[in-house]
């Protein structure tokens, strides 16, 4: 026999909601205790002192500009990604021979692991942020591309056929039964060319960096200083969740007109 | 009759189409390197690049790189696939540790993981042992999230038939809930191990001292391109091997 105050107090404690928020806050029960007692200090520190010294990440000379340049580079590669697959995937997928002819090509380069040729990029674009946006679009774009094509193809054929009996030009069709039909694989290609860039920009930050947070994750590797790695780190993380989060609830805010 | 040589004749066109695309492609990179004068040290000549290619095949000194890549990638794997399929399993017993962790998972499996990698050399260092550890840790979450999808969305009939029956707990495993899981869980492995893959290369490229990734840095940091060209030629081939055997496991499995 309960009391009827504590059923709700039961209740909660039985939604996963509440049991998630406990399993992360035991894990971090545990790194605090590992941190503390167990593990050497120039290894890992607990997290109650790295969110403590996120000030002192942010007031290290240069971390604000390293977090504004990656930042932009991921924005500058993200948009170069959606406007370069845009075009190539509307260049394939319209004409149903150059789907057939060039889509093996594309598939077979997408299937590459792009990372063997990070060197190139940086021969080729320098260790400045250029290389860093040619490589998130390189792994950006195919995405779009893959999508947009895809989106393209499932149009129902009787759309476009009844469009054209009436009399629709070409501009018309584009206008009023293409792109509306693509909205919804075009945002999921961008959720997937987020995570690409994010990879592409962050893996050449990583390979070679002189002002962006590649240099900085380096440098407090170095110097032994977990604290300040773990707190750039959980701002990295926090920025690619919010990129992640924004384009994944465009796509379901712009996939709601087709869900019939 | 019309239209069935035009069918025909289609495929054989858009293959014209692909093949003459990548000879444009060789040739225009030859052009470029003879005709051009584009700097060797940007654009190595094919030809010698294919020279170097069967030079590197002929005298096996990839031996050593790949045994290091290759190792590290088992290693891997075999941590995320044992510690992927039993928590996924542990998970998927009942709906509420599904709610519980599935969100959880999913949420961690979308941030870029090799953020991590500073934090990974500072622990294990620059050996093989932080790119196991991240091979390992990148590809658990995939593994983990299909073998709950798998485990998870079994038909509740199947199981409720099997139990009256009087199927015993292992019996039940055995012959619903493992035949109905199997695919799922062979795709998480495939997508797992083209994730190991690639992060293994990946962290060797950033930071090891040895390995397939770590050759080609090596290389590029000598300026030696037509070598570099024929190793990254080497690791594609490489990665497209692998990659096909794990679809042609995955395809078998899901057959079973």
């Amino acid at each position: 026999m309960t009391s009827p105050a504590a059923a709700p107090i039961r209740q909660l404690l039985r939604s996963p909601f509440v049991a998630r928020i406990g399993v992360i806050a035991l894990l971090f029960c545990i790194w605090e205790i590992a941190a503390r007692w167990w593990i050497d200090p120039m290894f890992l520190s607990p997290p109650s002192r790295v969110f403590t010294s996120l000030g002192a990440v942010f007031e290290t000379r240069g971390v604000p500009a390293a977090l504004r340049l990656t930042f932009f580079e991921l924005a500058v590669a993200f948009a170069l990604s959606v406007a370069i697959g845009v075009v190539i995937g509307l260049a394939v997928g319209l004409q149903p021979f150059a789907r057939r002819s060039f889509m093996p090509i594309i598939l077979l380069i997408y299937a590459t692991p792009q990372i063997t040729i990070l060197p190139l990029f940086i021969l080729y674009f320098g260790i400045g942020a250029a290389s860093k946006i040619a490589f998130g679009v390189s792994h950006g774009f195919f995405p779009i591309v893959m999508t947009i094509v895809a989106g393209v193809q499932n149009i129902k054929p009787i759309l476009l056929t009844s469009a054209r009996s009436m009399g629709a030009s070409r501009w018309q069709i584009l206008r009023h039964v293409i792109f509306p039909h693509m909205i919804p694989s075009f945002f999921t290609g961008m959720r997937l060319a987020m995570t690409g860039v994010l990879l592409g920009v962050l893996l050449a930050e990583l390979y070679v960096s002189t002002a962006g947070i590649g240099y900085f994750t380096t440098l407090f590797t170095q110097n032994f200083d977990p604290t300040r790695l773990l707190g750039l780190i959980a701002v990295l993380a926090a920025m690619a969740i919010v990129l992640n989060e924004i384009v994944r609830s465009a796509e379901v805010y712009f996939g709601r007109w087709h869900t019939d | 009759m019309k239209s069935a040589q035009r069918k025909r004749g289609k495929p054989l066109a858009s293959r014209a189409v692909q093949v003459a695309f990548l000879i444009v492609l060789a040739v225009l990179w030859y052009l470029a390197t003879t005709r051009w004068k584009v700097s060797p040290l940007l654009l190595p000549n094919p030809l010698r690049v294919l020279g170097d290619f069967w030079d590197i095949v002929k005298t096996g000194e990839f031996l050593g790189d790949l045994r290091v890549t290759l190792t590290e990638l088992a290693l891997a794997f075999a941590m995320s696939a044992s510690c992927g399929i039993a928590a996924g399993y542990l998970i998927s017993r009942t709906q509420y540790c599904i709610r519980v962790f599935e969100p959880l998972f999913s949420a961690i499996y979308a941030v870029p993981i090799i953020l991590f990698l500073p934090l990974y050399v500072l622990f294990f260092g620059l050996g093989p042992a932080s790119k196991i550890a991240l091979g390992a840790t990148i590809s658990f979450f995939p593994i983990a999230l299909s073998t709950v999808a798998g485990f998870g969305n079994v038909d509740k009939v199947l199981v409720t038939a099997a139990r009256s029956m009087g199927a015993s707990d292992l019996k039940l495993f055995r012959y619903v809930l493992l035949p109905a899981a199997f695919p799922i869980i062979m795709t998480g492995l495939r997508m797992g191990f083209t994730v190991a893959l690639l992060s293994i290369i990946g962290s060797e490229t950033i930071a090891s001292l040895a390995g397939l990734g770590h050759r080609i840095v090596h290389l590029a940091e000598g300026m030696e391109m037509a070598r570099m060209f024929a190793y990254i030629v080497f690791v594609v081939a490489i990665a497209a091997i692998l990659n096909t055997l794990a679809s042609m496991l995955e395809a078998r499995g899901r057959r079973f």
